[in-house]
């Protein structure tokens, strides 16, 4: 069988990929060219992007040219509009975004370029979290290098087309508008009420990194990859008990055990699988006799999971689901921003419950308050999708690992710790 | 009542945040990049009167600025020693020995999580995901990341700080 073609990380791996002079020798630019000198409309744009079938890589997998079709006509509509790219990955597990934006900057900067010009939007910002320094750094030396070079600004190409792009070190819209990280509720949609009200759009880092190759390329080549219903290539990062964690582009529907064995060399240590997570944390754990599943949208919701941001967090049969779920319920009590009491004394509870499990304290009852716990936070009944995310781990938990969930009630301490440890061992809270 | 004068900004940055405040429709929508850059100018926290300084400049009300400063982690609003080392403990650190990298940190540099050594030289903390899951465990050390850590890295690392 021939192998893969690989777009997303075709120039990462040469030397000073993240400069302008790389990737102009590699494609770059060559897309927004064609779109420039080419004639096309930016109704063109957005119909091949909508042909191409691509869906957005942040997790909820919503199709991209149908996202970019809901701003409004600027005709009948002239308030100023906007693209936010949202390059703040924080999901427990991902770190494929940083991988673009340290060594193919210009590639996302040519994504964003042509986004501008589909849904004609003259001021893109691109919001970095604080933490990622180097990547940081990277975007604003290539936006000042496309500047310099006339990619960016005023008239490029000598075209119309006009459009200025800002790289900041913040994160979420609230945040770029200077305030409290509180999601806002939906309606109204950001495509009409956006940034400082006016229509925005926003988009992950992965997803406009696979813009100019659908142009340059063409919708068909793009359903060529991946499944019908996601289509084209996906950055998959791997960690955890594995021998070669990374950051690996694998076609959509490519199955969980070939990405474990083939790119990732198998679990580490000669171990077996216990569990694995598809997707970043919030997906939640699948036990590891269903690792044959594959990596796309559909498949995964079928196994009652999700694909999410493709992150795979992988557990040896020595590790403890328990204690793995106690530190992502940490991470979501520490994250909620506490508008929705379901949420800010939700994420609390499981925290607590599944600390007290861990340390040997849990009680009979307090795998269904888990679970009940967790029904209060279904989809629907908060503002965003932090309490979904905190639930669906838990309700995962409950449902593959009851069994050990009971061992440690019924033991009063953690079965995978050995005989000399202490049981309160580790598990720190936030200082 | 006299009205007392509000702490003032250094000029150099009060220049450089009149060119931020250009990029956005509001003023206000440069806060916190503002607020990394005192961070980063100022003694590496965020001292009551810098925010006032900055509810200033912004022509906020100093409660507006500290909500905003108090809401993210990476903002210190308590002094902190002069080198800052933040551990990743979540899941996929957590995973490949994220609590012995943090337990060596403080060994080595004298700072408890969450404090600050005795010769004033380091605070260690624990974080969230940073981005580095691929690369576990991790710490960044005043913004650079070292990855794929093992302990005698930690040690050495730690120990080679100026």
């Amino acid at each position: 069988m021939k192998s893969p073609e690989l777009y997303l990380l075709s120039r990462t791996n040469r030397p000073d990929s993240h400069t302008l002079d790389v990737f102009r020798r590699h494609e770059g630019y060559q897309a927004l060219e064609r779109v420039l000198k080419g004639g096309f409309s930016p109704q063109e744009v957005i119909g091949m992007v909508k042909d191409s079938g691509l869906r957005g890589r942040g997790g909820a997998g919503f199709p991209t040219g149908l996202k970019w079709s809901f701003m409004p006509d600027p005709e009948k509509d002239p308030r100023p509009r906007y693209l936010a790219v949202n390059a703040d990955e924080s999901e427990p597990g991902t770190c494929k975004d940083r991988v673009l934006l340290e060594k193919d900057p210009h590639g996302l900067i040519e994504g964003i370029l042509i986004a501008c010009y589909a849904m004609q939007v003259k001021t893109a910002y691109v919001y970095v979290r604080g933490e990622y320094r180097l990547p940081h750094d990277r975007v604003a030396k290539a936006l000042a290098e496309a500047r310099a070079a006339g990619w960016v600004g005023e008239n490029i190409l000598d075209s119309d087309f006009s459009c200025e792009i800002c790289g900041e070190e913040t994160g979420l819209m609230e945040s770029l508008e200077g305030k409290r990280g509180h999601p806002r509720p939906k309606p109204p949609f950001p495509a009409g009420f956006g940034l400082w009200g006016q229509p925005t759009t926003v988009n992950n880092v992965e997803t406009l990194h696979n813009v100019p190759f659908i142009i340059l390329r063409g919708a068909e080549w793009y359903r060529s990859m991946g499944t019908e219903k996601s289509p084209g290539n996906i950055l998959v990062g791997i960690s955890g008990h594995v021998e070669r964690p990374g950051v690996y582009e694998v076609p959509l529907g490519t199955s969980a055990q070939k990405i474990l064995e083939d790119h990732a060399g198998g679990v580490w240590k000669g171990r077996k699988l216990k569990a694995w997570i598809p997707g970043g944390s919030s997906t939640g754990f699948l036990p590891g006799s269903q690792i044959g599943l594959s990596m796309d949208h559909d498949s995964l919701k079928e196994a009652g999971s999700m694909l999410g941001t493709a992150a795979m967090i992988m557990l040896d049969e020595t590790a403890c689901v328990v204690r793995a779920m106690q530190v992502m319920a940490r991470f979501y009590d520490h994250e909620s921003c506490g508008q929705c009491s379901q949420c800010r004394e939700g994420t609390e509870w499981l925290s607590q419950i599944f600390r007290r499990i861990e340390c040997g304290d849990g009680r009979v009852e307090d795998i269904d308050l888990l679970t009940s716990l967790a029904n209060g936070m279904a989809p629907g009944k908060t503002i965003c999708a932090l309490a979904d995310a905190a639930a669906i781990p838990t309700h995962s938990v409950v449902r593959h690992f009851r069994a050990e969930l009971e061992a440690h009630v019924e033991q009063g301490r953690c079965p995978y710790l050995s005989n000399d440890q202490p049981s309160q061992a580790t598990v720190g809270a936030h200082a | 009542m006299a009205a007392t004068r509000p702490p003032v900004l250094p000029e150099h940055l009060r220049s450089e945040f009149e060119e931020l405040v250009s990029h956005y429709p509001e003023r206000k929508a440069a806060l916190i990049p503002a607020l990394h850059r005192c961070q980063e100018e100022l003694g590496g926290w965020l001292s009551p009167d810098t925010l006032e300084a900055c509810a200033d400049f912004f022509g906020l009300e100093p409660v507006e600025v500290f909500g905003v400063a108090s809401f993210y982690p990476m903002f210190q609003l308590r002094p902190r020693g002069r080198h800052m080392v933040s551990v990743c403990h979540n899941i996929s650190c957590a995973l490949r020995g994220a609590e012995e990298v943090l337990e060596k940190a403080c060994e080595v540099t004298g700072s408890p999580a969450g404090g600050i050594s005795e010769d004033g030289r380091f605070s260690v903390q624990r974080v969230e995901c940073q981005g580095a899951c691929a690369s576990a465990p991790m710490f960044d050390l005043d913004g650079v990341y070292h990855e794929n850590l093992t302990l005698d890295d930690v040690e050495r690392i730690l120990r080679e700080v100026k």
